[in-house]
């Protein structure tokens, strides 16, 4: 009974998700929005690919990494260079950025996850901003005035990773793998004491949210013509943070929502640049006082409609609440 | 019974904080079947010696032997999968996890699928969450438990988050259960449903248990021998019967006496 409702659920998503992908295609493909739009819901989904693999670090495993940016670099110079330097197509672009940022994830977590909370956000922190100043300083991809990056992203390729990243992640989260990432964030000393390997599952944890972060990277970096460090700093990371925490830690269709509700909040107040970033931390503020736990806290969308049995930290079922 | 090997020996055990010996040359054998009490007044270093039992502080001084096996320096997981399993002082359960996902994070070694198959979700995948949903749910129906499976941890009331805490120790598939004040914060009811269902557990899986308890009548019931511990030091040892009268444990409890 169960499992055909979630088998229901589940082919609901993917229809959900090819209607979704159709209509946006369509309206791209016949130019009724102008290039403004077309790159917002780029953006969009770059931006909900980051925030679903830092939920996967935060919200899920309770790793409170703000180094997201530094991924999201990797990733892009990487398959910058694969793309313009060595003439490879876009795909081999996006696993070298993925798999460059995996490898840079694994070898800042596994020295820095045997630090907890606030010393492994200043650990991450810094390493956000090594990989930074090393870019800076590296002539090959244009050192301080960036890299030209011809403009490759398209919404097939966005959408493409995006279901990728969702589902990954998902399937990930709803296993017994998943369980004991959340058991790391509920109580590391029971969960060792469970028979969890919990420095493994943080490294797990670290590999699989950095390689989706640097496949973002690697879209990011074909969607603006160039990449300079400078967009990689620390800024980026909270902005990526931030979207994890409003939608509600350990939701990760609560992520994928405020991904969506701030990219368009921010790009809409573009016209107001006097204002801008004062409405949008009001709007910040607001919701938190409002809203202590997030948008959904540690619920999911499918939650709404299936029945009380939903009460874990991983959504059940996939969403594909995306572009709208 | 003493002519076996001990299923724990513990060789002069003793750990250090800087200067501070928390727990010093401590001496113990449980063997296989045993209900086995330590006691001590506050501060005498029990919860510190289940640390060590664990794996959470590595010893200082001297050796942990678990089946004739040198525990020295093995992570708590590790420890936990040879047969060692323990619930704490202060419950420790994964609050915002249902409680049937409770057992199931203790059923994890035993998982069989990767976390390729997951991610692909490939058959294996199903089978052996399928599997473990179905232990699970074994498991809570044998501590009456089932009825809340899918309530948050954190939202049972306090005498059943002891159970649960208790349920998860066990689905770890210890042949060692260390209990760590048990009987904290119930009633005397609940204390004596607690007694039953250690002495119910014990019978059914086949196990040995050390447990701490400051509630002496309790001990004294229904522990087969008993370990006293004060000043992170074990200064009497023997039967419920030899431990009340001994004098270095009233001393200890009650104060020496004025001459």
């Amino acid at each position: 009974m169960i499992k055909l409702k979630q088998t229901k659920g589940f082919w609901l998503s993917i229809l959900f998700a090819f209607v979704l992908f159709t209509i946006v295609q369509v309206v791209i493909s016949s130019a009724m929005i102008n290039f403004y739009f077309v790159n917002m819901i780029l953006t969009m989904g770059i931006y909900i690919i980051l925030a679903v693999s830092l939920h996967l670090i935060i919200g899920i495993t309770g790793q409170f990494s703000i180094g997201h940016a530094g991924f999201l670099a990797v990733g892009a110079y990487t398959s910058a260079v694969f793309t313009m330097k060595l003439g490879q197509p876009l795909l081999i672009g996006l696993i070298a950025g993925g798999l460059a940022a995996a490898m840079a994830g694994m070898l800042i977590g596994i020295p820095s996850l045997r630090l907890k909370g606030d010393y492994l956000a200043i650990a991450t922190l810094g390493f956000g901003e090594i990989v930074r100043i090393t870019f800076f300083n590296i002539d090959y991809i244009g050192g301080p005035s960036g890299m030209m990056v011809s403009q490759l992203t398209t919404w097939p390729w966005v959408f493409g990773c995006m279901l990728l990243t969702i589902l990954v992640i998902r399937n990930f989260t709803n296993s017994t793998h998943g369980r004991a990432c959340i058991s790391v964030r509920e109580d590391e000393i029971a969960a060792d004491a469970m028979g969890i390997n919990t420095t493994y599952y943080k490294v797990v944890a670290f590999l699989i949210g950095s390689f989706f972060a640097g496949v973002g990277g690697a879209l990011w970096a074909h969607n603006f013509y160039i990449i300079q460090p400078s967009q990689f700093g620390f800024l980026k990371s909270f902005d990526i943070l931030i979207f994890v925490v409003l939608g509600g830690l350990g939701s990760m269709s609560g992520a994928v929502i405020a991904a969506i509700l701030l990219t368009l909040v921010s790009m809409l107040l573009t016209e107001y640049p006097e204002t801008r970033m004062i409405i949008y931390s009001l709007i910040l503020i607001f919701t938190m006082l409002y809203r202590p736990r997030g948008l959904l806290g540690t619920k999911e969308v499918t939650s709404l409609f299936t029945n009380r049995r939903n009460k874990k930290g991983g959504p059940k079922d996939g969403n594909r609440h995306t572009v709208a | 019974m003493e002519t076996d090997t001990p299923l724990l020996k513990v060789e002069q055990v003793g750990i250090r904080f800087g200067g501070l010996k928390a727990v010093a040359d401590v001496n113990m054998k449980l063997y296989s079947g045993e209900l086995v009490g330590l006691i001590g007044p506050n501060g005498a270093g029990k919860t510190t010696l289940f640390n060590l039992l664990t794996g959470v502080y590595v010893p200082t001084d001297g050796r942990i032997f678990f089946k004739g096996e040198n525990l020295r320096k093995q992570p708590p997981y590790k420890i936990t999968k040879k047969g060692i399993s323990r619930t704490f002082q202060n419950i420790r359960l994964f609050e915002e996890l249902s409680v049937i996902d409770n057992v199931k994070v203790a059923y994890h070694s035993l998982a069989k699928h990767s976390i390729l198959s997951s991610i692909l979700r490939l058959p294996n995948h199903f089978s052996g969450e399928k599997e473990m949903e179905e232990k699970a749910l074994e498991f809570l129906k044998l501590f009456n438990l089932d009825q809340y499976r899918d309530d948050k941890a954190k939202n049972l009331p306090y005498g059943q988050q002891r159970r649960l805490e208790i349920a998860r120790a066990l689905a770890a598939n210890p042949e060692l259960l260390l209990l760590d004040e048990p009987a904290a914060g119930m009633n005397p009811k609940e204390t004596a449903q607690l007694m039953e269902l250690i002495a119910f557990i014990r019978e059914k899986f086949n196990l040995t248990v050390l447990l701490i308890e400051h509630d002496m009548s309790l001990v004294m019931g229904v522990c087969e021998r008993i370990y006293v511990l004060d000043h992170g030091q074990l200064i009497a040892h023997g039967t419920p019967e030899e431990i009340r009268n001994h004098p270095k444990v009233i001393e200890a409890y009650l104060g020496e006496e004025v001459s």
